[in-house]
């Protein structure tokens, strides 16, 4: 499992402000994944109604998983594949190494996949003797760098193309060290050839999925690389991890997602490749994977069943929540210490690995609203973070200078580009929320404030904002 | 057991045991009947527009398509397309009963194969099952005479469509092989692999900067037949065969 460094989220975070190069790769993508979202959106104008369709079908499942579950097994089994139920990420990583020593396999390689990294699935093959190969262009360059995703669907998020180009003549040593890298397609065009060789050599093929059907026995995955195509469809062996809360019930209910999925991660209509992968080569087939193999893990999941956090298990992974995060924006997404970054990973990561090893990570947020104004099955995010303040509160975990959210306020005002960034943001939220009022009386966990005097509603920008231009016109 | 672990832990997590039988009965009720919920009015149009939708999709994820009248013209537009992009005219081509009965042997300088494709290939020929004009998306399930890797491993594909399998939402495609297919393994209608394509393969890795041709194909050319009538663009369907095909595809991609 990757190490938890959530509760030195403080220092996470200020490190990151004062790297140059992690700013600079911030500072190129913000917007980016903004703008086409917003495009993709105001092109379907059923969007927000399909908002609460995608609501309505996560919930619909969550309370009847156990029968969608069996029904998905049970059609998994005819289309001739094998479902490996595991509890615990332990279960998980011996179900995984068992498949792989029965296939006899030297190398597997690997699409994209959140729930690997949260399992840690790399290091235990590579412990016993099996290499792993990420495939993702940008899994890929991390695992030569020895690094994590800092990205739920980006996952070199916080790298420049400096950075590309010098790992690659650092560790593709049988290529020329004078080959030029004109364009960022030479550098894409260096790993498709170097990948190639692998997809070719491996036995085992492990992807994720981002849906399974109980309709059909199927797992989806989406990518735009074809590296999880390539990935599942030349090894002998396929295996898809997926955790349980992943099953829906029909091709229908997928589908409606699907169009939710890639206009709120990447602001496409669709990815590139959506594909249904049910069960394993058919005997007239001429490709495809001899064995079928799903990987189906709880790992703390049932547990938040029925608790105020059950709503997070709609989650989607399509990383809008963090894409619009002014403090993800700030600070990228290694400060948030383990696997799941931004407003997502600060409500899930203490529901599967405990409050206790996360401390201030729900405190990550200025309440601006922004992730769940655009999670594509609205998930109350902010709520969420104020319930586990409070279960944190409750267990007193909290040191007794931070038991008031405007000393939470103030150690973000002592930090300038991340208050400004914050600002920015719940700016435009207030903005919004107190349009035509003038000012509010009280506000949600500014009690303290609010109590003596009324906050006036923002016009025009922050006060860092018009204060740096008012010293431009000077 | 290590399911009958998680099964009760989510059943203490939702407070309830197992569902009762009529419960139960409702819910394979919804999985048999698959509701459709509220789909995009983007897609409902006359079929000239949802034929041209389908293009422009297509277009707008850097693909390219090439009309044709009819199977007869294909050999001269696969030729005439892989000479202009400067490619060999020796590919795989799935063997798919539909392309095998184009009349190939009217261009004797394309080498065409009947397999699946394979790491050294540069071109591929696959045979479309369904459009979708929603988002300008192929559908290609996975079949002996529709091989997977033919979708992967070139660095063009080719694939032939015929426009009477242009639908509008992916809902209609689902029915269309609900329908038309069996899969004997599993008693139902999902062959081992469904992919959906739209346009050619890309990344956005390094800097959020799109990059086309990631490891599947750089270029994506759908020849699509004018086989429906009523899909041909107004107009034209009164007319004799559809004579000039609208112009040549744009630079796909570079
Ligand atoms: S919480 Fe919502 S916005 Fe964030 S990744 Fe999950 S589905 Fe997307």
């Amino acid at each position: 499992m990757v190490a938890i460094t959530s509760p030195a989220f403080k220092e996470n975070a200020r490190t990151a402000l004062a790297d140059p190069g992690l700013q600079k790769a911030l500072g190129t993508a913000k917007g980016a994944f903004l703008q086409r979202r917003a495009q993709a959106v105001a092109n379907l104008p059923e969007f927000e109604q399909l908002r609460d369709i995608g609501r309505d079908i996560k919930n619909h499942t969550l309370a009847n998983l156990d029968f969608y579950l069996e029904a998905y097994e049970a059609k998994v089994k005819a289309a001739g594949g094998q479902v490996h139920w595991c509890s615990t990420a332990d279960d998980a990583r011996a179900a995984v190494l068992e498949i792989c020593r029965k296939a006899n396999a030297r190398t597997v390689t690997k699409g994209k996949s959140m729930i690997s990294e949260e399992l840690g699935i790399n290091a235990h093959l590579e412990a016993h003797g099996i290499r792993p190969v990420e495939t993702d262009l940008g899994e890929y360059i991390l695992q030569l760098r020895q690094e994590h995703p800092s990205h739920i669907i980006a996952p070199a998020f916080h790298l420049n193309r400096e950075d590309w180009e010098a790992d690659f003549r650092r560790l593709h040593t049988d290529l020329p060290p004078d080959r030029v890298f004109a364009e960022r397609r030479d550098i894409l065009a260096e790993a498709r050839t170097k990948l190639r060789e692998k997809f070719l050599q491996a036995d085992v093929g492990i992807t994720g999925a981002n849906f399974l059907i109980a309709e059909t026995g199927s797992s989806v995955i989406v990518t735009n690389e074809g590296n999880g195509d390539l990935t599942q469809t030349l090894p002998r062996v396929h295996i898809a991890l997926a955790s349980i809360e992943k099953v829906v019930p029909t091709l229908e209910d997928a589908t409606s997602l699907l169009r939710l999925l890639a206009r709120s991660a990447t602001g496409q209509d669709f990815s590139v490749y959506t594909t249904f992968s049910t069960g394993a080569r058919r005997p007239a087939d001429l490709d495809g994977p001899e064995e079928y193999h799903v990987v189906l893990i709880d790992n703390g999941r049932s547990n938040m069943l029925g608790t105020e956090f059950q709503e997070m298990l709609r989650c989607i992974r399509c990383a809008a929540c963090m894409n619009h995060c002014p403090v993800y924006g700030a600070i990228g997404g290694h400060a948030y210490g383990w696997v799941y970054p931004g407003p997502m990973g600060s409500v899930l990561t203490p529901s599967l690995i405990g409050i206790e090893k996360t401390g201030m990570l729900p405190n990550a947020s200025t309440f601006c609203g922004k992730c769940e104004s655009v999670c594509p099955v609205k998930i109350p995010l902010p709520k969420m973070m104020r319930h586990w303040r409070e279960r944190e509160f409750e267990r007193h975990l909290t040191p007794a200078t931070q038991r008031s959210n405007l000393a939470l306020w103030g150690w973000f005002a002592r930090r300038p580009a991340l208050y400004r960034a914050a600002t920015r943001a719940a700016n435009a939220a207030l903005g919004l929320l107190g349009r035509g009022k003038g000012s509010f009386h009280s506000l949600p966990l500014a009690g303290g404030w609010t109590a003596g005097r009324d906050l006036p509603v923002p016009e025009g920008g922050t006060f860092m904002a018009r204060y740096a231009k008012e010293q431009r016109r000077r | 057991m290590t399911k009958e672990a998680i099964l009760g832990a989510i059943r203490r997590g939702l407070k309830r045991g197992p569902l009762p039988a009529d419960q139960q009965a409702m819910l394979g009720g919804r999985l048999a009947t698959h509701p459709r919920h509220l789909i995009p009015s983007r897609s409902r149009l006359p079929r000239p527009d949802q034929v041209a939708l389908f293009i422009r999709n297509v277009e707008k994820e850097f693909g390219t398509v090439e009309r044709v009248p009819n199977a007869e013209a294909v050999p001269a537009a696969i030729a005439d397309y892989l000479a202009a992009q400067n490619l060999p005219s020796r590919f795989p081509m799935a063997p798919h009963p539909e392309l095998t009965a184009i009349p190939w042997s009217e261009r004797p300088l394309l080498e065409i194969e009947q397999r699946r494709a394979e790491a050294t290939d540069q071109v591929s020929l696959q045979h479309g099952y369904a459009g979708i004009a929603e988002t300008g998306t192929l559908m290609l399930p996975s079949a002996p005479e529709r091989p997977t890797t033919l979708n992967l491993l070139a660095e063009t594909e080719m694939v032939v469509l015929r426009a009477s399998r242009i639908v509008g939402a992916y809902e209609e495609a689902w029915d269309r092989l609900r329908a038309e297919s069996r899969d004997e393994r599993s008693g139902g209608f999902m062959p081992r692999n469904i992919m959906f394509v739209t346009g050619p393969s890309r990344s956005a890795d390094i800097e959020q900067t799109l990059e086309l041709g990631a490891h599947g194909p750089r270029r994506l050319h759908i020849i699509l037949i004018d086989d429906d009538p009523a899909a041909l663009p107004m107009g034209e369907a009164t007319a004799p065969p559809p004579v000039a095909v609208p112009g040549g595809p744009a630079a796909p991609g570079d």
